[in-house]
Protein backbone atom coordinates (compact mmCIF):
# COMPACT_ATOMS: atom_id res chain seq x y z
CA UNK A 1 0.00 0.00 0.00
CA UNK A 2 1.15 3.41 -0.84
CA UNK A 3 -0.06 5.92 2.14
CA UNK A 4 0.20 9.36 1.70
CA UNK A 5 0.54 11.59 4.85
CA UNK A 6 0.62 15.00 5.40
CA UNK A 7 2.09 16.39 1.81
CA UNK A 8 2.41 19.68 0.67
CA UNK A 9 4.18 20.88 -2.16
CA UNK A 10 5.51 24.13 -3.59
CA UNK A 11 6.68 25.23 -6.75
CA UNK A 12 8.21 28.66 -7.61
CA UNK A 13 6.49 29.90 -4.26
CA UNK A 14 2.68 28.77 -5.39
CA UNK A 15 1.47 25.89 -3.35
CA UNK A 16 0.73 22.65 -5.48
CA UNK A 17 -0.30 19.95 -3.22
CA UNK A 18 -1.86 21.42 0.17
CA UNK A 19 -1.88 18.72 3.04
CA UNK A 20 -2.38 16.11 0.79
CA UNK A 21 -3.42 12.56 3.00
CA UNK A 22 -4.28 9.30 0.88
CA UNK A 23 -4.45 5.79 0.86
CA UNK A 24 -3.76 4.09 -2.50
CA UNK A 25 -4.93 0.48 -2.17
CA UNK A 26 -3.19 -2.70 -3.38
CA UNK A 27 -3.95 -4.35 -6.47
CA UNK A 28 -6.32 -3.41 -9.59
CA UNK A 29 -6.12 0.33 -11.51
CA UNK A 30 -6.47 3.68 -9.08
CA UNK A 31 -7.60 6.71 -11.35
CA UNK A 32 -5.87 10.32 -10.54
CA UNK A 33 -8.79 12.72 -11.96
CA UNK A 34 -9.10 16.29 -11.38
CA UNK A 35 -9.06 19.76 -13.76
CA UNK A 36 -5.42 20.96 -14.81
CA UNK A 37 -3.82 22.05 -12.39
CA UNK A 38 -4.86 20.40 -9.72
CA UNK A 39 -1.25 18.69 -8.51
CA UNK A 40 -2.00 15.25 -9.74
CA UNK A 41 1.34 14.65 -12.11
CA UNK A 42 3.47 16.18 -8.94
CA UNK A 43 1.66 14.12 -6.90
CA UNK A 44 2.40 11.39 -9.15
CA UNK A 45 5.81 12.64 -8.77
CA UNK A 46 6.34 12.99 -5.40
CA UNK A 47 5.33 9.17 -5.16
CA UNK A 48 8.15 8.09 -7.30
CA UNK A 49 10.80 10.46 -5.79
CA UNK A 50 11.06 12.44 -8.93
CA UNK A 51 10.73 15.51 -6.66
CA UNK A 52 11.66 15.95 -3.55
CA UNK A 53 9.15 15.65 -0.57
CA UNK A 54 8.95 18.73 1.12
CA UNK A 55 7.25 18.35 3.77
CA UNK A 56 4.74 14.79 4.93
CA UNK A 57 5.45 11.69 4.58
CA UNK A 58 5.23 9.08 1.97
CA UNK A 59 5.42 5.50 2.80
CA UNK A 60 5.59 2.37 0.42
CA UNK A 61 4.74 -1.15 1.94
CA UNK A 62 5.19 0.55 5.58
CA UNK A 63 8.41 1.88 4.79
CA UNK A 64 9.71 5.85 4.28
CA UNK A 65 10.06 6.59 0.59
CA UNK A 66 13.17 7.98 1.16
CA UNK A 67 14.89 5.07 3.00
CA UNK A 68 14.86 2.82 -0.34
CA UNK A 69 17.89 2.76 -2.36
CA UNK A 70 17.60 4.01 -6.15
CA UNK A 71 18.52 -0.21 -6.67
CA UNK A 72 15.90 -1.29 -4.59
CA UNK A 73 12.94 1.57 -5.62
CA UNK A 74 13.08 0.16 -9.15
CA UNK A 75 11.91 -3.26 -8.38
CA UNK A 76 9.46 -1.86 -6.35
CA UNK A 77 7.71 1.27 -8.29
CA UNK A 78 7.51 2.52 -11.85
CA UNK A 79 6.53 5.82 -13.28
CA UNK A 80 6.14 7.09 -16.99
CA UNK A 81 6.22 10.13 -17.22
CA UNK A 82 3.74 12.45 -19.15
CA UNK A 83 6.39 13.74 -22.31
CA UNK A 84 7.90 10.85 -24.22
CA UNK A 85 11.34 11.69 -25.90
CA UNK A 86 10.52 10.74 -29.98
CA UNK A 87 13.96 11.62 -30.99
CA UNK A 88 16.23 9.14 -29.49
CA UNK A 89 16.93 6.35 -32.20
CA UNK A 90 16.52 3.13 -29.70
CA UNK A 91 14.48 -0.27 -31.00
CA UNK A 92 11.17 -1.16 -29.50
CA UNK A 93 12.98 -4.60 -28.49
CA UNK A 94 15.91 -2.65 -26.84
CA UNK A 95 13.33 0.12 -25.11
CA UNK A 96 11.88 -2.54 -23.54
CA UNK A 97 15.08 -4.38 -22.81
CA UNK A 98 15.83 -1.30 -20.85
CA UNK A 99 13.07 -2.01 -18.15
CA UNK A 100 15.40 -5.01 -16.84
CA UNK A 101 17.59 -2.18 -16.17
CA UNK A 102 17.32 -2.79 -12.69
CA UNK A 103 18.20 -6.20 -12.48
CA UNK A 104 20.80 -6.87 -15.38
CA UNK A 105 22.47 -3.05 -14.92
CA UNK A 106 22.48 -3.31 -18.59
CA UNK A 107 23.57 -6.57 -19.89
CA UNK A 108 20.61 -8.52 -20.43
CA UNK A 109 20.72 -11.90 -18.96
CA UNK A 110 18.26 -15.31 -20.16
CA UNK A 111 15.44 -14.98 -17.13
CA UNK A 112 15.41 -10.97 -18.83
CA UNK A 113 15.49 -12.16 -22.30
CA UNK A 114 12.53 -14.26 -20.69
CA UNK A 115 10.36 -11.29 -19.54
CA UNK A 116 11.24 -8.82 -22.48
CA UNK A 117 10.16 -11.59 -24.59
CA UNK A 118 6.94 -12.37 -22.58
CA UNK A 119 6.21 -8.33 -22.30
CA UNK A 120 6.45 -7.67 -25.75
CA UNK A 121 4.05 -10.75 -26.53
CA UNK A 122 1.53 -9.36 -23.86
CA UNK A 123 1.71 -6.05 -25.36
CA UNK A 124 1.59 -6.92 -28.97
CA UNK A 125 4.71 -5.39 -30.15
CA UNK A 126 6.35 -8.18 -31.67
CA UNK A 127 5.60 -6.37 -35.09
CA UNK A 128 7.40 -3.92 -34.41
CA UNK A 129 10.17 -5.20 -32.27
CA UNK A 130 13.16 -4.52 -34.83
CA UNK A 131 11.74 -0.35 -35.66
CA UNK A 132 12.71 2.50 -34.00
CA UNK A 133 10.69 4.81 -31.51
CA UNK A 134 11.14 7.94 -33.62
CA UNK A 135 9.16 5.70 -36.75
CA UNK A 136 6.16 4.46 -34.54
CA UNK A 137 2.31 6.02 -34.45
CA UNK A 138 1.42 7.64 -30.77
CA UNK A 139 -0.19 4.81 -29.83
CA UNK A 140 2.40 2.44 -30.64
CA UNK A 141 5.22 4.43 -28.61
CA UNK A 142 3.45 5.05 -25.80
CA UNK A 143 2.55 1.21 -25.99
CA UNK A 144 6.34 0.35 -25.69
CA UNK A 145 6.70 2.71 -23.08
CA UNK A 146 4.65 1.56 -20.80
CA UNK A 147 5.99 -2.77 -22.32
CA UNK A 148 9.14 -1.01 -20.86
CA UNK A 149 7.74 0.26 -17.39
CA UNK A 150 6.21 -2.91 -17.12
CA UNK A 151 9.24 -4.97 -17.91
CA UNK A 152 10.48 -3.34 -14.68
CA UNK A 153 8.32 -6.05 -13.19
CA UNK A 154 7.58 -3.82 -10.43
CA UNK A 155 4.79 -3.96 -7.33
CA UNK A 156 3.54 -0.36 -7.99
CA UNK A 157 3.09 1.36 -11.98
CA UNK A 158 2.63 5.01 -12.16
CA UNK A 159 1.14 6.38 -15.25
CA UNK A 160 1.18 10.00 -15.84
CA UNK A 161 -1.49 10.89 -18.50
CA UNK A 162 -0.50 7.80 -20.59
CA UNK A 163 -4.00 8.27 -23.02
CA UNK A 164 -2.97 11.87 -24.34
CA UNK A 165 -2.36 12.18 -28.10
CA UNK A 166 -3.96 8.38 -28.50
CA UNK A 167 -6.94 7.90 -30.83
CA UNK A 168 -9.78 6.15 -28.80
CA UNK A 169 -9.18 2.44 -30.21
CA UNK A 170 -5.46 2.74 -28.91
CA UNK A 171 -7.12 4.43 -25.75
CA UNK A 172 -9.28 1.29 -24.91
CA UNK A 173 -6.98 -1.69 -25.81
CA UNK A 174 -4.06 0.40 -23.83
CA UNK A 175 -6.72 0.68 -20.68
CA UNK A 176 -8.13 -2.90 -21.29
CA UNK A 177 -4.77 -4.42 -21.41
CA UNK A 178 -3.01 -2.68 -18.20
CA UNK A 179 -6.55 -3.79 -16.66
CA UNK A 180 -6.24 -7.34 -17.38
CA UNK A 181 -2.59 -7.72 -16.52
CA UNK A 182 -3.03 -5.56 -13.23
CA UNK A 183 -5.18 -8.36 -12.12
CA UNK A 184 -3.31 -10.96 -14.03
CA UNK A 185 -0.09 -10.37 -12.22
CA UNK A 186 -1.70 -8.77 -9.32
CA UNK A 187 -0.23 -5.19 -9.72
CA UNK A 188 -1.13 -1.78 -8.47
CA UNK A 189 -1.49 0.69 -11.03
CA UNK A 190 -2.33 4.67 -10.64
CA UNK A 191 -2.79 6.36 -13.27
CA UNK A 192 -3.45 10.23 -14.11
CA UNK A 193 -6.39 10.29 -16.73
CA UNK A 194 -7.88 13.34 -18.17
CA UNK A 195 -10.89 11.85 -19.46
CA UNK A 196 -13.56 11.04 -16.54
CA UNK A 197 -15.13 8.61 -18.77
CA UNK A 198 -12.00 6.34 -19.28
CA UNK A 199 -11.71 6.46 -15.15
CA UNK A 200 -15.12 5.39 -14.71
CA UNK A 201 -15.19 2.65 -16.84
CA UNK A 202 -11.56 1.11 -16.09
CA UNK A 203 -10.44 2.21 -12.77
CA UNK A 204 -11.42 0.15 -9.51
CA UNK A 205 -10.82 3.26 -7.48
CA UNK A 206 -11.04 6.78 -8.30
CA UNK A 207 -9.10 9.66 -6.29
CA UNK A 208 -10.00 12.92 -7.39
CA UNK A 209 -7.61 16.01 -7.03
CA UNK A 210 -8.59 20.00 -6.69
CA UNK A 211 -6.08 22.86 -6.31
CA UNK A 212 -3.90 20.58 -4.65
CA UNK A 213 -6.57 18.69 -2.06
CA UNK A 214 -8.37 15.59 -2.07
CA UNK A 215 -12.04 16.21 -2.31
CA UNK A 216 -13.31 12.48 -3.28
CA UNK A 217 -12.28 8.85 -3.34
CA UNK A 218 -14.20 5.97 -3.38
CA UNK A 219 -15.30 3.36 -6.64
CA UNK A 220 -16.35 4.71 -9.84
CA UNK A 221 -19.70 3.98 -8.90
CA UNK A 222 -19.49 5.90 -5.81
CA UNK A 223 -17.91 8.87 -7.24
CA UNK A 224 -18.99 9.68 -10.47
CA UNK A 225 -22.36 11.77 -10.27
CA UNK A 226 -23.56 15.05 -11.48
CA UNK A 227 -22.80 17.02 -8.36
CA UNK A 228 -19.16 15.82 -8.34
CA UNK A 229 -18.86 16.87 -12.07
CA UNK A 230 -19.84 20.40 -10.73
CA UNK A 231 -18.13 20.44 -7.60
CA UNK A 232 -14.46 18.80 -9.21
CA UNK A 233 -14.45 19.99 -12.81
CA UNK A 234 -17.32 22.91 -12.57
CA UNK A 235 -19.23 21.98 -15.31
CA UNK A 236 -22.60 20.97 -16.07
CA UNK A 237 -22.83 17.25 -17.48
CA UNK A 238 -25.08 14.93 -17.47
CA UNK A 239 -24.47 11.14 -15.97
CA UNK A 240 -25.99 8.20 -17.11
CA UNK A 241 -25.47 4.70 -16.40
CA UNK A 242 -24.47 2.06 -18.85
CA UNK A 243 -24.66 -1.09 -17.58
CA UNK A 244 -23.16 -0.66 -13.46
CA UNK A 245 -21.13 2.07 -15.06
CA UNK A 246 -21.44 5.39 -14.81
CA UNK A 247 -20.88 7.45 -17.84
CA UNK A 248 -20.72 11.38 -18.65
CA UNK A 249 -22.48 12.21 -21.42
CA UNK A 250 -19.77 15.11 -23.03
CA UNK B 1 23.94 -5.04 -38.98
CA UNK B 2 25.94 -3.28 -36.45
CA UNK B 3 28.71 -6.30 -36.43
CA UNK B 4 29.06 -6.09 -40.63
CA UNK B 5 29.63 -2.47 -39.62
CA UNK B 6 32.30 -2.85 -36.67
CA UNK B 7 34.52 -5.41 -38.87
CA UNK B 8 34.53 -3.30 -41.72
CA UNK B 9 35.30 -0.35 -39.41
CA UNK B 10 38.37 -2.05 -37.96
CA UNK B 11 38.92 -3.64 -41.72
CA UNK B 12 39.08 0.16 -42.82
CA UNK B 13 41.25 1.09 -40.00
CA UNK B 14 43.84 -1.51 -40.69
CA UNK B 15 44.06 -0.52 -44.54
CA UNK B 16 43.99 3.11 -44.01
CA UNK B 17 46.92 2.52 -41.42
CA UNK B 18 48.51 0.62 -43.76
CA UNK B 19 48.58 3.06 -46.40
CA UNK B 20 49.10 6.42 -43.77
CA UNK B 21 52.45 4.69 -42.88
CA UNK B 22 53.77 4.85 -46.30
CA UNK B 23 52.32 7.66 -47.33
CA UNK B 24 54.78 11.36 -47.00
CA UNK B 25 57.55 13.13 -48.16
CA UNK B 26 59.71 10.85 -47.99
CA UNK B 27 59.64 7.59 -49.93
CA UNK B 28 59.22 4.43 -47.35
CA UNK B 29 59.34 1.09 -48.62
CA UNK B 30 58.50 -2.45 -47.51
CA UNK B 31 62.08 -3.20 -48.54
CA UNK B 32 63.55 -0.17 -47.08
CA UNK B 33 62.04 -0.99 -43.33
CA UNK B 34 63.28 -4.10 -43.47
CA UNK B 35 66.97 -2.92 -44.19
CA UNK B 36 67.31 0.75 -43.91
CA UNK B 37 67.76 1.73 -40.22
CA UNK B 38 66.99 5.36 -40.50
CA UNK B 39 63.71 4.06 -42.56
CA UNK B 40 63.26 2.64 -39.55
CA UNK B 41 63.69 5.36 -37.89
CA UNK B 42 61.18 7.42 -39.61
CA UNK B 43 58.30 4.70 -39.21
CA UNK B 44 59.29 4.88 -35.37
CA UNK B 45 59.77 8.57 -34.81
CA UNK B 46 56.91 10.16 -37.62
CA UNK B 47 54.72 7.90 -39.37
CA UNK B 48 53.33 5.51 -36.71
CA UNK B 49 53.05 8.44 -34.11
CA UNK B 50 51.18 10.41 -36.76
CA UNK B 51 48.83 7.31 -37.80
CA UNK B 52 47.88 6.61 -34.14
CA UNK B 53 47.65 10.47 -33.36
CA UNK B 54 45.01 10.37 -36.42
CA UNK B 55 43.22 7.57 -35.22
CA UNK B 56 43.15 8.30 -31.52
CA UNK B 57 41.76 11.81 -32.50
CA UNK B 58 39.11 10.23 -34.72
CA UNK B 59 37.79 8.29 -31.69
CA UNK B 60 37.88 10.55 -29.31
CA UNK B 61 36.48 13.47 -30.87
CA UNK B 62 33.60 11.27 -32.26
CA UNK B 63 32.87 9.72 -29.23
CA UNK B 64 32.75 12.82 -27.40
CA UNK B 65 30.07 14.25 -29.95
CA UNK B 66 28.38 11.29 -29.56
CA UNK B 67 28.22 11.74 -25.58
CA UNK B 68 27.83 15.55 -25.47
CA UNK B 69 24.64 15.19 -27.77
CA UNK B 70 23.42 12.38 -24.82
CA UNK B 71 23.98 15.03 -22.11
CA UNK B 72 22.10 17.87 -23.78
CA UNK B 73 19.62 15.63 -25.71
CA UNK B 74 20.77 17.55 -29.00
CA UNK B 75 21.58 15.94 -32.23
CA UNK B 76 23.28 18.79 -33.57
CA UNK B 77 25.81 19.96 -30.90
CA UNK B 78 29.51 18.70 -31.12
CA UNK B 79 32.19 19.81 -28.26
CA UNK B 80 34.27 21.67 -30.22
CA UNK B 81 32.04 24.25 -31.50
CA UNK B 82 29.96 24.80 -28.52
CA UNK B 83 32.28 25.56 -26.03
CA UNK B 84 34.06 22.76 -24.93
CA UNK B 85 36.84 23.32 -27.50
CA UNK B 86 37.46 26.90 -26.88
CA UNK B 87 37.45 27.04 -23.14
CA UNK B 88 40.43 24.17 -23.67
CA UNK B 89 42.23 26.68 -25.45
CA UNK B 90 41.43 29.46 -23.43
CA UNK B 91 42.95 26.98 -20.55
CA UNK B 92 46.09 26.07 -22.17
CA UNK B 93 46.87 29.86 -22.93
CA UNK B 94 46.14 30.83 -19.36
CA UNK B 95 48.79 28.26 -18.58
CA UNK B 96 51.28 29.35 -21.40
CA UNK B 97 51.04 33.26 -19.42
CA UNK B 98 50.85 32.00 -15.99
CA UNK B 99 53.18 29.06 -15.50
CA UNK B 100 55.06 29.50 -18.89
CA UNK B 101 57.92 26.72 -17.58
CA UNK B 102 55.30 24.48 -16.70
CA UNK B 103 55.39 21.10 -17.71
CA UNK B 104 52.89 18.96 -20.09
CA UNK B 105 51.01 17.45 -17.90
CA UNK B 106 49.92 20.94 -15.74
CA UNK B 107 48.94 22.61 -18.59
CA UNK B 108 47.12 19.77 -20.10
CA UNK B 109 45.27 19.63 -16.86
CA UNK B 110 44.51 23.10 -16.79
CA UNK B 111 43.14 22.62 -20.22
CA UNK B 112 41.04 19.89 -19.15
CA UNK B 113 39.54 21.85 -16.21
CA UNK B 114 38.65 24.84 -18.30
CA UNK B 115 37.42 22.37 -21.00
CA UNK B 116 35.04 20.74 -17.89
CA UNK B 117 34.18 24.22 -16.36
CA UNK B 118 32.81 25.51 -20.31
CA UNK B 119 30.89 22.56 -21.23
CA UNK B 120 28.97 22.54 -17.61
CA UNK B 121 28.47 26.44 -18.44
CA UNK B 122 26.95 25.09 -21.60
CA UNK B 123 25.05 22.61 -19.82
CA UNK B 124 23.37 25.50 -17.47
CA UNK B 125 22.87 27.48 -20.26
CA UNK B 126 20.89 24.73 -22.48
CA UNK B 127 18.77 23.73 -19.55
CA UNK B 128 16.70 27.20 -20.07
CA UNK B 129 16.19 26.44 -23.61
CA UNK B 130 12.86 25.71 -24.44
CA UNK B 131 12.56 22.00 -24.77
CA UNK B 132 9.97 23.12 -27.94
CA UNK B 133 12.96 24.59 -29.67
CA UNK B 134 15.64 21.78 -30.03
CA UNK B 135 17.41 24.06 -32.78
CA UNK B 136 18.72 26.94 -30.02
CA UNK B 137 20.35 24.40 -28.49
CA UNK B 138 22.88 24.50 -31.26
CA UNK B 139 22.87 28.50 -32.07
CA UNK B 140 23.58 28.95 -28.35
CA UNK B 141 26.34 26.60 -28.22
CA UNK B 142 27.71 28.72 -31.40
CA UNK B 143 27.25 31.52 -29.68
CA UNK B 144 28.71 30.63 -26.95
CA UNK B 145 31.65 29.22 -28.60
CA UNK B 146 32.70 31.83 -30.34
CA UNK B 147 32.24 34.55 -26.76
CA UNK B 148 34.60 32.12 -25.22
CA UNK B 149 36.78 32.27 -28.27
CA UNK B 150 36.49 35.71 -28.59
CA UNK B 151 38.27 36.10 -25.15
CA UNK B 152 40.55 33.70 -25.66
CA UNK B 153 41.41 35.80 -28.89
CA UNK B 154 41.84 38.82 -26.99
CA UNK B 155 44.34 37.47 -24.67
CA UNK B 156 46.52 36.55 -26.82
CA UNK B 157 46.21 39.56 -28.74
CA UNK B 158 47.59 41.69 -26.02
CA UNK B 159 49.92 38.96 -24.67
CA UNK B 160 50.99 38.33 -28.54
CA UNK B 161 51.02 34.97 -28.34
CA UNK B 162 48.26 35.23 -31.54
CA UNK B 163 50.53 32.93 -33.39
CA UNK B 164 50.07 29.87 -30.29
CA UNK B 165 46.46 30.20 -30.96
CA UNK B 166 46.11 29.48 -34.36
CA UNK B 167 47.94 26.51 -34.15
CA UNK B 168 45.47 25.46 -31.81
CA UNK B 169 42.08 26.65 -33.48
CA UNK B 170 43.35 25.21 -36.60
CA UNK B 171 43.66 21.25 -36.19
CA UNK B 172 46.17 19.37 -38.63
CA UNK B 173 48.66 16.35 -38.13
CA UNK B 174 52.18 17.75 -39.52
CA UNK B 175 53.59 18.60 -36.18
CA UNK B 176 53.06 15.12 -34.85
CA UNK B 177 56.38 13.24 -34.04
CA UNK B 178 56.90 10.76 -30.81
CA UNK B 179 57.08 12.53 -27.78
CA UNK B 180 54.43 15.46 -28.58
CA UNK B 181 51.28 12.69 -29.84
CA UNK B 182 51.37 10.90 -26.75
CA UNK B 183 48.69 12.90 -24.76
CA UNK B 184 45.86 11.21 -27.07
CA UNK B 185 46.41 8.17 -26.30
CA UNK B 186 44.70 9.43 -22.61
CA UNK B 187 41.70 10.95 -24.56
CA UNK B 188 41.93 7.04 -26.62
CA UNK B 189 41.18 5.97 -22.76
CA UNK B 190 38.81 8.24 -21.92
CA UNK B 191 36.75 7.17 -24.95
CA UNK B 192 37.48 3.99 -24.17
CA UNK B 193 36.07 4.26 -20.32
CA UNK B 194 32.93 6.04 -21.97
CA UNK B 195 32.36 3.04 -23.60
CA UNK B 196 32.13 0.60 -20.47
CA UNK B 197 29.02 3.27 -19.47
CA UNK B 198 27.60 2.99 -22.74
CA UNK B 199 24.57 1.26 -21.60
CA UNK B 200 23.92 3.78 -18.68
CA UNK B 201 24.87 6.48 -21.52
CA UNK B 202 21.90 5.42 -24.03
CA UNK B 203 19.17 5.06 -21.08
CA UNK B 204 20.30 8.76 -19.81
CA UNK B 205 19.34 9.42 -23.44
CA UNK B 206 15.23 9.00 -22.38
CA UNK B 207 15.66 12.18 -19.85
CA UNK B 208 15.93 12.25 -16.58
CA UNK B 209 12.64 10.81 -15.42
CA UNK B 210 13.02 7.43 -16.60
CA UNK B 211 16.44 7.18 -15.78
CA UNK B 212 15.63 7.58 -12.35
CA UNK B 213 12.82 5.32 -12.50
CA UNK B 214 14.51 2.75 -13.95
CA UNK B 215 17.29 3.03 -10.63
CA UNK B 216 19.95 4.61 -12.86
CA UNK B 217 22.10 6.73 -10.91
CA UNK B 218 21.11 9.85 -13.05
CA UNK B 219 23.62 12.68 -11.46
CA UNK B 220 26.75 10.68 -11.03
CA UNK B 221 26.17 8.97 -14.98
CA UNK B 222 26.11 12.82 -15.98
CA UNK B 223 29.13 13.41 -14.54
CA UNK B 224 31.00 10.34 -15.98
CA UNK B 225 29.84 11.45 -19.61
CA UNK B 226 30.76 14.98 -18.82
CA UNK B 227 34.33 14.42 -17.63
CA UNK B 228 34.70 11.50 -20.95
CA UNK B 229 33.96 14.04 -22.70
CA UNK B 230 35.56 17.01 -21.62
CA UNK B 231 38.75 15.48 -21.09
CA UNK B 232 38.53 13.73 -24.37
CA UNK B 233 38.27 17.50 -26.38
CA UNK B 234 40.55 19.43 -24.32
CA UNK B 235 43.34 16.51 -24.66
CA UNK B 236 43.01 16.83 -28.44
CA UNK B 237 42.89 20.55 -28.76
CA UNK B 238 46.21 20.21 -26.76
CA UNK B 239 47.83 17.44 -29.02
CA UNK B 240 46.80 18.42 -32.37
CA UNK B 241 44.38 21.55 -32.18
CA UNK B 242 40.81 21.94 -32.56
CA UNK B 243 39.01 19.48 -35.32
CA UNK B 244 35.30 20.54 -35.52
CA UNK B 245 32.81 18.98 -37.22
CA UNK B 246 33.73 15.43 -36.76
CA UNK B 247 31.89 15.24 -33.05
CA UNK B 248 28.71 16.00 -34.98
CA UNK B 249 28.76 14.32 -38.48
CA UNK B 250 29.95 10.85 -37.48
CA UNK B 251 27.00 10.04 -34.36
CA UNK B 252 24.75 11.46 -36.69
CA UNK B 253 25.68 8.85 -39.62
CA UNK B 254 25.65 5.82 -37.36
CA UNK B 255 22.22 6.81 -35.57
CA UNK B 256 20.63 7.39 -38.53
CA UNK B 257 21.98 3.76 -39.82
CA UNK B 258 22.16 2.33 -36.97
CA UNK B 259 20.26 3.96 -33.62
CA UNK B 260 20.71 5.50 -30.91
CA UNK B 261 21.59 2.57 -28.68
CA UNK B 262 24.97 3.57 -27.83
CA UNK B 263 25.82 -0.30 -26.14
CA UNK B 264 26.47 -1.54 -29.36
CA UNK B 265 26.73 2.01 -31.52
CA UNK B 266 29.51 4.13 -29.23
CA UNK B 267 32.35 1.52 -30.55
CA UNK B 268 31.12 2.12 -34.02
CA UNK B 269 30.95 5.95 -33.91
CA UNK B 270 34.26 6.02 -32.04
CA UNK B 271 35.91 3.70 -34.92
CA UNK B 272 34.54 5.57 -37.55
CA UNK B 273 35.70 8.97 -36.29
CA UNK B 274 38.99 6.79 -36.65
CA UNK B 275 38.53 6.00 -40.41
CA UNK B 276 37.39 9.28 -40.94
CA UNK B 277 40.30 11.64 -39.31
CA UNK B 278 43.07 9.34 -40.83
CA UNK B 279 41.16 9.15 -44.47
CA UNK B 280 41.52 12.33 -44.29
CA UNK B 281 44.91 13.07 -43.20
CA UNK B 282 46.03 10.64 -45.50
CA UNK B 283 43.92 12.55 -48.34
CA UNK B 284 45.26 15.89 -46.53
CA UNK B 285 49.07 14.56 -47.48
CA UNK B 286 48.35 13.22 -51.32
CA UNK B 287 46.16 15.87 -52.98
CA UNK B 288 49.42 18.58 -53.14
CA UNK B 289 52.41 16.25 -52.37
CA UNK B 290 54.94 16.93 -51.44
CA UNK B 291 52.91 19.80 -49.63
CA UNK B 292 49.77 19.17 -47.06
CA UNK B 293 46.49 20.50 -47.00
CA UNK B 294 45.51 20.95 -43.22
CA UNK B 295 42.90 18.09 -42.42
CA UNK B 296 40.43 20.14 -41.02
CA UNK B 297 39.58 21.76 -44.47
CA UNK B 298 39.28 18.31 -45.76
CA UNK B 299 37.09 17.23 -43.85
CA UNK B 300 35.30 20.49 -43.64
CA UNK B 301 34.63 19.36 -47.70
CA UNK B 302 33.86 15.72 -47.13
CA UNK B 303 31.77 15.93 -44.03
CA UNK B 304 29.25 19.14 -45.74
CA UNK B 305 28.88 16.12 -48.30
CA UNK B 306 28.20 13.27 -45.76
CA UNK B 307 26.10 15.66 -43.67
CA UNK B 308 23.71 17.13 -46.73
CA UNK B 309 23.35 13.43 -48.06
CA UNK B 310 22.42 12.12 -44.37
CA UNK B 311 19.40 15.30 -44.31
CA UNK B 312 18.47 14.11 -48.06
CA UNK B 313 17.97 10.48 -47.32
CA UNK B 314 15.64 8.91 -45.42
CA UNK B 315 16.73 7.01 -42.40
CA UNK B 316 16.24 3.90 -42.19
CA UNK B 317 13.34 2.36 -40.47
CA UNK B 318 14.41 -1.08 -38.87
Amino acid sequence: MIRITDISHQIAGQEILHRVNLDIPQGGLTALVGPNGAGKSTLLSLVARLLKAQSGRIEINGKDLSQYSHADLAKLLAILPQVLTSTHRISVKDLVGFGRYPYSRGRLGPQDRKVVAQVLQSFELQQIQDRFLDTLSGGQRQRAYTAMAWAQDTEYLLLDEPLNNLDIAASRSLMARLKTLAKQEQRTIVIVLHDINYAAGYADHIVALKAGQIVAAGSPQEIVSEGFLRDVFETDAKVVLAGERPLVVV
Amino acid sequence: MPRLWLLSTVGLILILSLVSVFVGVIDLSWAGILRDPEALQLLAVSRLPRTAAALLTGCSMAGSGQIMQILVRNKFVEPISAGTGQAAALGLLLSVLLFPAAELAVKMSLAAGTALLGTLGFLTLVRRLPPTEPLLVPLVGLVYGGILGAVMVFIAFQADLIQYVEVWMLGEFSGVMRGRYELLWLAGGAAFISYLIAGQFAILGLGRDISLSLGLKHRQVMAAGLLCGSVGSALTVVAVGMLPFIGLVIPNLVSRRLGDNLRTTLPITALLGGVFVLGCDILARMLRHPFEVPVGTIFGVLGSIAFLWLIYTRPRNA
